[in-house]
């Protein structure tokens, strides 16, 4: 009953409504938009940076992520393999040496980044096997090099040249070699693009003569949001004085806190949103309120507890404030989940002009449930706050005058 | 018993710089299945009295008793359910909710009284039958004539049987037809179901079907005859 008394309420005034509705709707998708952008933005930056690059969870020698260099590796055991692979949600352990040299070739001469993988394991962990974009994908006993477009293209080297790269090795040895491309990948991040380049384990462990050490052990992990748990089953199981065990936001802490800065910035625009549409539900509720006083005085008289009519009152607005978010929801779900699966890549000189900010030149859209939710929750709140107008309107409502007043 | 007491009952406005003195020393008596009409000139406190007899306002001094209950110290709250539970009010317009339909503003005091649904159905249909607007159960008031509105308004007033029912000039926006007929159907309820009426009017024709008459004066009772 008092349900459909606050239905019918709502639809008194049929236009007004539909505008007040109308309003939060579009407020929703617009927020929803937003927010999927942005999260699908901070989410593919996450996954690029930790899924295609340092993996989610690395481990290293004690001290190594203070102090990156070569010195700073650790034998590899199968016993601390084993450990680390035995904890559950672990899917692979892969290794890898990472180090400087300078790449040259013929009159060009670039500081790069070389990794020395074990190219089945790696792929694995980066699925780097699919951003090879010219000859062959190493094998482990190749001797011979994978090195980024970016970088390719600066020294002008094609498949088949060689490359020399010079270094330190293992406590100040020369690391010196001379290495033939095999193949050209081509990565979305320009940094990575640039400056990296792909050696066989074996390989990168005889020329920085390391032995066996290895820099670090990245982890293919089951599920992104397992890392904390996993890096504390680890913690467990392996020696922490000798080890540390690091996830994602402690490998990334700038682009971690770069994320949070940028998502309070994109948060303040949304409550200027809410507010701005919140001043337009306030109207609405004002004059809902303002225009039925005589009413309210009757069903004062007639013994209608004020609690029932609040709750009334409140139940227009809540109605109302739900129908526009479900219909903002319902509108905005389908595009999101669509440009979820299909990504907006921009192409030509706007993706030159954005990947010199040192970003990807595409929109991806999330679907994380909360960014959804979160949009209810703040309408909700808002119709609440204002709802406070109404219901103290009949908190003092004199029956006498409220009838008079009209 | 008597149903309504008042006893120096005045009430003074303070809103405006000089004091108004609405009301001055009533004292009344109303009798269960009385018919009781309250006249006098406009601005004489017609409206004043009846809101102070039934709950809606405060006496600035003297007391009502109700069904022998003294309402003047009763709290907000407890007095909204008197009102429920022993009043029907007729204003003089505007009485109904509009978005609910005849029946539904009929049965709605009942709904607040948590009557069972069987009971509000047979009732509303019994009071619309005897106000002669039995067609009228499903449409809104904005589809109703003055006239009919005002008997739905009785009609609800009377609906959960309440101890009486105050109507504040209930035909003042009718024409000459519909007020007679709706003072006949108050008439024909006042003997049917012993309902109690007291209702302030200026309209002779209402005044002529009253068998009580209480006049006043500059907020005093000047006259009170009974026919
Ligand atoms: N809220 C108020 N504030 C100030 N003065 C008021 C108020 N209500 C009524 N009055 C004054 O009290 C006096 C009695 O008013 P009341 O409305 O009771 O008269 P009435 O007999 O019902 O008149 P009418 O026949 O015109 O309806 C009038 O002088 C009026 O101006
Ligand atoms: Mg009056």
């Amino acid at each position: 009953m008092y349900f459909t008394l606050a239905w019918r309420n709502i639809w008194r005034n049929k236009r007004r409504s539909y505008i007040t509705i109308a309003s939060i709707t579009f407020a929703v998708m617009l927020a929803c938009a937003m927010r999927s952008v942005q999260l699908g933005s901070y989410e593919r930056m996450i996954e690029t940076a930790a899924r295609f690059f340092t993996g989610y969870i690395q481990i290293h020698k004690n001290g190594y992520w203070e102090d990156k260099t070569i010195d700073n590796s650790f034998s590899y055991t199968e016993d601390l393999i084993e450990k680390v692979a035995s904890v559950e949600g672990v899917i692979e352990v892969v290794p890898r040496i990472e180090s400087f040299a300078l790449a040259s070739f013929e009159q060009k001469t670039k500081g790069t980044m070389v990794l020395g993988i074990d190219p089945e394991k790696e792929h694995k962990l980066t699925e780097v096997k699919d951003k090879l974009v010219e000859g062959e994908y190493l094998k482990s006993d190749d001797q011979s090099i994978m090195i980024a477009k970016g970088l390719a293209d600066y020294l002008r080297v094609g498949i088949g040249d060689s490359v020399v790269l010079i270094g330190q090795g293992y406590h100040g040895t020369n690391a010196v070699g001379i290495y033939p491309v095999s193949g050209i990948m081509k990565f979305p991040v320009p940094e990575q693009n640039n400056s990296t380049i792909y050696l066989p384990l074996k390989e990168a462990q005889w020329l920085y003569a390391t032995g066996d050490q290895l820099s670090s052990l990245s982890l293919v992990i089951d599920k992104a949001n397992h890392v904390d748990r996993i890096v504390a089953d680890i913690g467990k199981d392996v020696d922490l004085e000798a080890y540390e065990v690091m996830g994602w936001k402690d490998l990334m802490p700038e682009l971690v806190q770069g994320i949070e800065i940028d998502n309070i910035s994109s948060k303040v625009m949304i409550w200027i949103l809410y507010i701005v549409i919140g001043f337009g539900m306030f109207g609405t509720f004002l004059m809902m309120t303002a225009e039925r006083m005589y009413e309210f005085g009757v069903l004062l008289s007639i013994g209608m507890k004020r609690i029932k009519m609040q709750f009334v009152i409140f139940l227009e607005m809540a109605l109302m404030a739900s129908i526009g978010v479900v219909a903002g929801v319902m509108i905005s779900l389908p595009f999101i989940l669509y440009y979820h699966f299909h990504p907006i890549y921009f192409g030509g000189e706007m993706q030159a002009a954005i990947e010199d900010f040192g970003v990807e030149a595409a929109y991806y859209f999330s679907v994380q449930p909360s960014l959804f939710y979160n949009q209810a929750w703040a309408i909700f709140l808002m119709a609440g706050i204002l709802s406070l107008y109404p219901l103290i309107v009949i908190h003092k409502l004199k029956p006498v005058k409220a009838m008079r007043e009209n | 018993m008597s149903i309504i007491k008042a006893t120096d009952i005045t009430k003074t406005y303070n809103a405006t710089a000089v004091p108004v003195h609405a009301l001055n020393g009533i004292n009344l008596e109303i009798e269960k299945g009385e018919f009781t009409a309250i006249v006098g000139p406009s601005g004489c406190g017609k409206t004043t009295l009846l809101n102070i007899l039934g709950g809606l306002d405060h006496p600035t001094t003297g007391e009502v008793t109700l069904a022998g209950t003294n309402i003047t110290t009763m709290q907000d709250g407890k007095l909204i359910d008197f009102r429920l539970k022993n009043i029907g009010f007729v204003f003089q317009a505007y009485n109904l909710i509009p978005v609910l339909t005849t029946q539904e503003n009929v049965e709605f005091i009942m709904l607040l009284q948590k009557r069972p649904k069987q009971e509000r159905d047979a009732r509303a249909l019994e009071l619309l039958t005897q106000m002669g607007i039995a067609d009228k159960a499903g449409q809104r008031p904005s589809q109703l004539s003055g006239g009919q509105q005002q008997r739905v308004a009785v009609a609800r007033a009377l609906a959960s049987k309440p101890q009486f029912i105050l109507a504040d000039e209930p035909t003042a926006n009718l024409d000459s037809h519909s007020t007679s007929s709706l003072l006949d159907i108050m008439a024909k309820m006042n003997k049917e179901e012993g309902a109690t009426f007291v209702f302030s009017t200026h309209d002779q024709r209402v005044i002529d079907k009253a068998r009580r008459m209480i006049t006043l004066e500059d907020g005093q009772i000047i006259s009170d005859e009974k026919r």
